[in-house]
């Protein structure tokens, strides 16, 4: 069975480290927060100059000043801290973020990710997407295998515009988890019950199969 | 000390003037100027160059001055709240420059702190790059970035003096700091003036040096785009 969203964000949580400082992009990232199991003290950052990144506030705790980066209302834990944007993507730029994970349409087989623009169709802009995948050494990309239209999502080489070049190490999906390697997409883990022909069948770039490949354990 | 303190966004609407590049703070609609955005949205100016991270939202925030042809170029680096904005674009109605957001907080900092251009990795391979000068230091590549200034920047505070000393709140202080820094001529509004003396100095974000004129605001609407609550997730 492929992996839910969920179950995406759940294999995520299990790379995450005591001590952590993290930045989560939206969509699927997001819902890893709700996997750092009990024992694991993590600081959740976000780019619009906030550390400490708390729940989402009751109704009586709702303030407008107090925001993530989606702009959805949220509150700040007593060890966080509020900056100004020049300072929050010092803190990315400067490698002070021990891990981001993002979404994306499209990661090539050398690392590249597109993820912010849809000639013709969508333009929104980049946010802070390219100032993080150009300066994490740790970056998951959290996406579905393949889009709407079943084409796949892993590529030799991405059609639409670039966010980053060479920097995307590691990617969970709906079907696997795969590292980037010098010669294309390694194939780490599989989704449970997800066999390996179905992952090479789902995957356009090179996949590189080494051995026996273990089901995820969630 | 002499008081830069003025009564409200009517006395300062003349130093905005067609064809100035404005700086605008706030993320999304966070911390954003509404007093001094519907002032101009009340003019007849036009043809600005307008460098804010977004570009609010259908007929809210600096949404006001696209919905009334102000604009002719924008510098931001995300504009998906805003349908309007994303049409004129489409069909290419207004300039734009996408900027990733720390280049654009760095080089709004930069400009204000004289520093003419910096090279940062953002950007590198992308169309973001094209037409920059690119250089490899210790292996790794960068691109070289210019500062912004503005002929004016408009930032919001939570309090501020006669001085010009501004405090903020929360997130709502973005892009704010470094944009008061970056403009030839800064108008500080706040939600609260307080009396010369009553603002710590050792807490105040930005010092009044940077600030020519302020005043304090009416009828903050202060509206939220996601309200998201803990018992809706």
């Amino acid at each position: 069975m492929a992996l839910t969203k969920e179950q995406i964000a759940q294999r995520i949580a299990l790379e995450i480290k005591d001590g952590y400082y993290i930045n989560l992009g939206i969509g699927i990232p997001t819902l890893v927060a709700n996997y750092v199991p009990d024992n694991i003290h993590v600081t959740l950052h976000s780019e619009n100059g906030l550390l400490g990144m708390g729940p989402f506030p009751t109704a009586e705790n709702v303030d407008a000043d107090l925001i993530n980066a989606g702009k959805q209302t949220v509150t700040i834990l007593p060890d966080g801290a509020f900056f100004d944007s020049a300072m929050s993507f010092a803190m990315i730029r400067g490698g002070h973020i021990d891990l981001t994970v993002l979404g994306a349409f499209e990661v090539s087989e050398s690392g590249d990710i597109a993820s912010w623009k849809i000639p013709g169709k969508m333009i929104k802009g980049m946010g802070g997407a390219m100032d993080l995948v150009a300066a994490a050494d740790n970056i998951i990309v959290a996406m579905q295998h393949t889009n709407r239209a079943g084409e796949s999502k892993l590529l030799k080489k991405c059609t639409l515009p670039l966010t980053g070049a060479n920097c995307i190490k590691k990617i969970v999906t709906d079907l696997a988890l795969l590292e980037v390697g010098e010669k294309g997409f390694i194939l780490k883990e599989r989704a449970p019950g997800v066999s390996v022909e179905e992952i090479q069948n789902a995957t356009e770039g090179t996949l590189i199969v080494q051995g026996e490949i273990p089901e995820m354990k969630l | 000390m002499m008081s830069k303190q003025v009564n409200s966004a009517d006395d300062l609407i003349h130093f905005i003037r067609n064809g100035m590049t404005i700086m605008a703070g706030g993320f999304g609609l966070c911390g954003i100027p509404e007093n001094m955005i519907n002032a101009v949205a009340a003019s007849n100016v036009i043809d600005l160059t307008v460098i804010s991270n977004n570009i609010g939202i259908d007929n809210f925030g600096l949404g006001k001055w696209l919905s009334k042809r102000q604009i002719k170029k924008i510098l931001a680096s995300y504009v998906g709240e805003n349908k309007e904005f994303e049409n004129m674009l489409l069909k290419g109605e207004v300039e734009m420059e996408f900027v990733p957001q720390g280049t654009l907080a760095e080089r709004i900092r930069a400009g204000g702190a004289g520093i003419p251009a910096f090279y940062v990795a953002t950007g590198v391979g992308t169309e973001v790059a094209e037409g920059k000068e690119e250089r490899v230091f210790d292996g790794q590549r960068y691109i070289l970035e210019k500062a912004l200034r503005a002929d004016v920047a408009l930032v919001k505070a939570w309090k501020g003096d006669e001085a010009g000393n501004l405090v903020f709140k929360d997130t709502a202080q973005n892009f704010n700091a470094a944009m008061a820094m970056a403009g030839k001529l800064t108008i500080a509004e706040v939600e609260e003036m307080v009396p010369i003396g009553s603002l710590d100095p050792n807490h105040i974000h930005v010092p009044g040096i940077f600030v020519q004129y302020i005043f304090e605001g009416s009828n903050y609407e202060k509206r939220i785009e996601r309200l998201t609550l803990a018992n809706q997730v």
